[in-house]
């Protein structure tokens, strides 16, 4: 093994040592560790719940937890998982690393703010946790009053503030992407030569600006209500609780957006580096993400088609939920494409990519079921939506997460991870999810509702199928940790570019230096030239200080 | 090393960048802020449709004087605001502290006089929650109303509120001769900022005061 040469260059990780060069460091690659290791803590409390909720399920009986316990377990598993982990954790952990170097920057447009906004999400993450600690809270992850404005005896405040504070975290991380993706491209980096993650991450970041400040109101608008009982959303007074739903999806339904968008864009730089090829139609794809994300905002109405709605609405969702199914579809036929005639090696970011592009389309799909009218009257709240919206969001995301760390681990840590390891959780991850929430589509449609603890002995079968994926799930999990963990100090030296990506990203050495490039690049072709070569593509360009 | 290139942060190639990317950051969060208020505004127009008599009747009960003259002070705080800008922009140190000075002073008489008013409301029961009477049959409706009138106008004191700390943090910063015709980012910065909270303003008043005293 070459140890001594990554020790010997001086690059981000070794530049300075101690607890303050990483507390108080504003550089985007370190911030992107303190926000990798905080999701990271995040994904297993988060795991945790779903532990539990997964072993009472076991059986028919209550016989694990009591139905209140059970009721704060779904909810903290959905607060942990959605805001803590599921929200920041390509944007955060992968672009806040990614984003500067992909367009040529030396950092993002405001390097403080981009601490800050990882203070605020572990001060948001605190009032959680503290929630927690204190005996939790059951309202379920949506908050619906009047249930959670005036009768849960739960500390509803206190989690509603944590994701309040926690929203400010996002919109700060948006406001900072789009800044530096309009002003501090490097010489040549045009729009259409930006790879797809930058454009997902620009999309996701609208979403940030735009949808968090209205999710933040609305929770400030319950708090208030909790604690000075205003009546805005409490029928007793005369306010309206439905008023309460629109707000809170017309956020939450675009942050599947937020969570989804940044995986795609993880998965397209993926099947474009492992089949070797230029991405199909890239400016079809580029502008599927803004489309996401723009008609993404006109579609929260689906989520309340029998909360009393009006039918017309409820038709005009419907048809606007169809429209946004039409670039998600344009990607994936597009990726399919990419495939084609492409030279295709089936390393472990490749394998969750492909796994991306089956379970996404599972999900998408039974979307379109639950977008249709009639059938979404027959199946709303059944393990028939839980179902649907792990395979968007764990099949999805976490698929695009995890073959995103692997992919980029070589130039964050310099180190490569085991790859046969990495290939078999790759598997078990696929195998393990399949089992796990395959059976909740059957379960839902044919009627066990969501958030119940006890159900009829006839669906225990498939519960327990359900149970015996999640094990195999969480091993697939706990692997990465471990042999990732391991490779930091045993790992191969990975070298400047070992997957021979054509990324500006990867014309750098690895881990980067601080500044991130040695001289400012000037780029003269998109990401994705793969029949060219990369000295080429990158002439050296000039000094970073003049 | 130019005088300008002292304010340079490492990461930028050079001022122009800097201060055009500070000045997109700065719209972009008033996107956000707009949405904030956003989603209140929307809140606000589906129970104006709904208890159209109850708000016109609530509305009465607001103080159109005080809220008129809190009205003219906020606007004289942004052309003073204007002011301080332009004097940075001309390099007028003196001037630049001293309007900076008076939009704090608007900005404090803005708040005096909406907590005069506030403690107006409580003195009558109008505050909503269990001391809250609104004689006349839209007793609930009523509550509705004040509920938004607190959450509104208190959110925008909050922004207030920052505003005078950002203001005085200038000042200081000011009286040690950071800025000039040369950068003064900060100071444009803050009157965006400061603008936008005036803007605010402006659809509340007619908003609460005035839309329903017609009905």
């Amino acid at each position: 093994m070459n140890i001594p040469d990554i020790e010997r260059r001086e690059h981000y990780l070794n530049i300075n040592y101690g607890i303050r060069s990483w507390l108080f460091t504003t550089d985007h690659k370190r911030i992107a560790w303190l926000y990798l290791l905080s999701v990271t803590l995040f994904f297993f409390i988060g795991g945790i719940f779903a532990t539990l909720i997964r072993l009472e399920l076991l059986t028919p009986q209550g016989d694990l937890v009591q139905s209140e316990t059970y009721n704060k377990l779904f909810t903290m598993h959905g607060v942990t998982m959605i805001f803590f982990f599921l929200i920041p954790s390509i944007p955060a952990v992968l672009g806040n690393f990614l984003v500067p170097m992909m367009i040529g920057a030396r950092d993002l447009a405001f390097p403080r703010l981009n601490l800050a906004s990882w203070y605020i999400f572990i001060l948001g993450g605190a009032f959680t946790l503290m929630a927690a600690a204190a005996g939790g809270v059951d309202t379920g992850w949506t908050f619906y009053t009047p249930y959670s404005s005036i009768y849960s005896n739960t500390h509803v405040v206190l989690t509603v503030v944590g994701i309040f504070i926690t929203g400010f975290s996002s919109i700060l991380t948006g406001l900072n992407f789009i800044v530096t993706i309009h002003k501090m491209r490097a010489p040549g980096m045009t729009w259409f030569r930006l790879p797809l993650f930058i454009w997902a991450h620009y999309a996701t970041s609208i979403i940030f600006i735009l949808g968090t400040p209205v999710i933040a109101i609305t929770l400030l608008l319950v708090g208030l209500e909790r604690i000075f009982r205003l009546g805005i959303f409490d029928p007793a007074l005369g306010g309206d609780p439905v008023l309460f739903q629109h707000l809170f999806w017309f956020y939450s339904h675009p942050a599947v957006y937020i969570m989804v968008l940044p995986a795609m864009g993880v998965v397209s730089e993926l099947i474009a580096c492992f089949s070797r090829k230029r991405i199909f139609g890239y400016s079809i794809v580029a502008f599927a993400s803004l489309g996401i994300a723009v008609i993404g905002f006109l579609v929260w109405g689906h989520h309340m088609f029998v909360s009393g709605q009006s039918v017309h609405a409820g038709m005009v969702f419907s048809f606007l939920s169809m429209v946004v199914a039409i670039p998600s579809a344009i990607k994936v036929f597009n990726w399919t494409a990419t495939l084609y005639k492409g030279s295709i090696s089936y390393d472990a970011p490749m394998l969750y990519a492909l796994g991306f592009i089956g379970l996404f389309t599972i999900g998408g799909l039974t979307g379109l079921f639950l977008a249709t009218l009639g059938i979404d009257v027959h199946v709303h709240d059944t393990y028939f939506v839980i179902a649907h919206f792990h395979y968007i969001m764990v099949g999805g995301s976490v698929m695009g997460y995890l073959g995103g760390i692997h992919f980029w681990w070589p130039k964050m840590t310099g180190r490569r991870y085991p790859e046969s390891w990495a290939r078999l959780a790759a598997l078990i991850i696929f195998i393990g999810f399949h089992l796990t929430f395959f059976p909740q589509f059957i379960l839902g449609y044919i009627g066990m509702p969501r958030r119940y603890h006890v159900y009829p002995p006839e669906f225990q079968v498939l519960n327990v199928m359900s149970t015996a994926g999640a094990s195999i799930l969480a091993v697939g999990y706990l692997l990465p940790l471990t042999y990732l963990i391991w490779s930091l100090r045993y790992g191969a030296v990975a070298g400047r570019n070992p997957w021979g990506a054509r990324g500006l990203e990867w014309q750098t050495p690895s881990p980067p230096p601080t500044e991130n490039f040695e001289r400012t690049p000037i780029v003269t072709e998109g990401a994705y030239a793969y029949e060219k070569d990369p000295e080429e593509i990158y002439p050296l360009g000039k000094p970073a200080h003049v | 090393m130019s005088k300008v290139e002292v304010f340079r942060q490492h990461h930028f190639e050079d001022v122009e960048q800097q201060h055009e990317a500070s000045w997109l950051g700065m719209w972009v969060f008033l996107a956000t802020e707009v949405m904030f208020f956003g989603g209140m505004f929307a809140c606000y127009f589906v129970y104006r449709h709904w208890y159209l008599q109850a708000f016109a009747a609530a509305s009465n009960h607001l103080d159109v004087l005080l809220g008129g003259i809190n009205t003219a002070v906020l606007i004289c705080s942004s052309f003073t605001m204007a002011l301080a800008v332009h004097s940075a922009e001309t390099n007028k140190r003196n001037a630049l502290i001293i309007f900076l000075g008076l939009t704090v002073v608007l900005g404090t008489v803005f708040l005096g006089i909406k907590f005069f008013e506030y403690h107006s409301k409580f003195v009558e029961h109008l505050v909503p929650g269990s001391a809250f009477a609104f004689p006349g049959p839209f007793e609930r409706p009523a509550e509705i109303f004040f509920s938004f009138y607190f959450a509104m106008t208190g959110m925008h004191a909050v922004h207030m509120i920052i505003g005078i700390g950002l203001l005085t943090a200038l000042i200081v910063q000011a009286r040690r001769g950071r800025f000039s015709a040369f950068y003064h980012t900060p100071v444009e910065l803050t009157g965006l900022y400061w603008h936008f909270v005036d803007i605010v303003w402006i659809f509340l008043f007619p908003l609460l005061y005035l839309l329903g005293r017609h009905v």
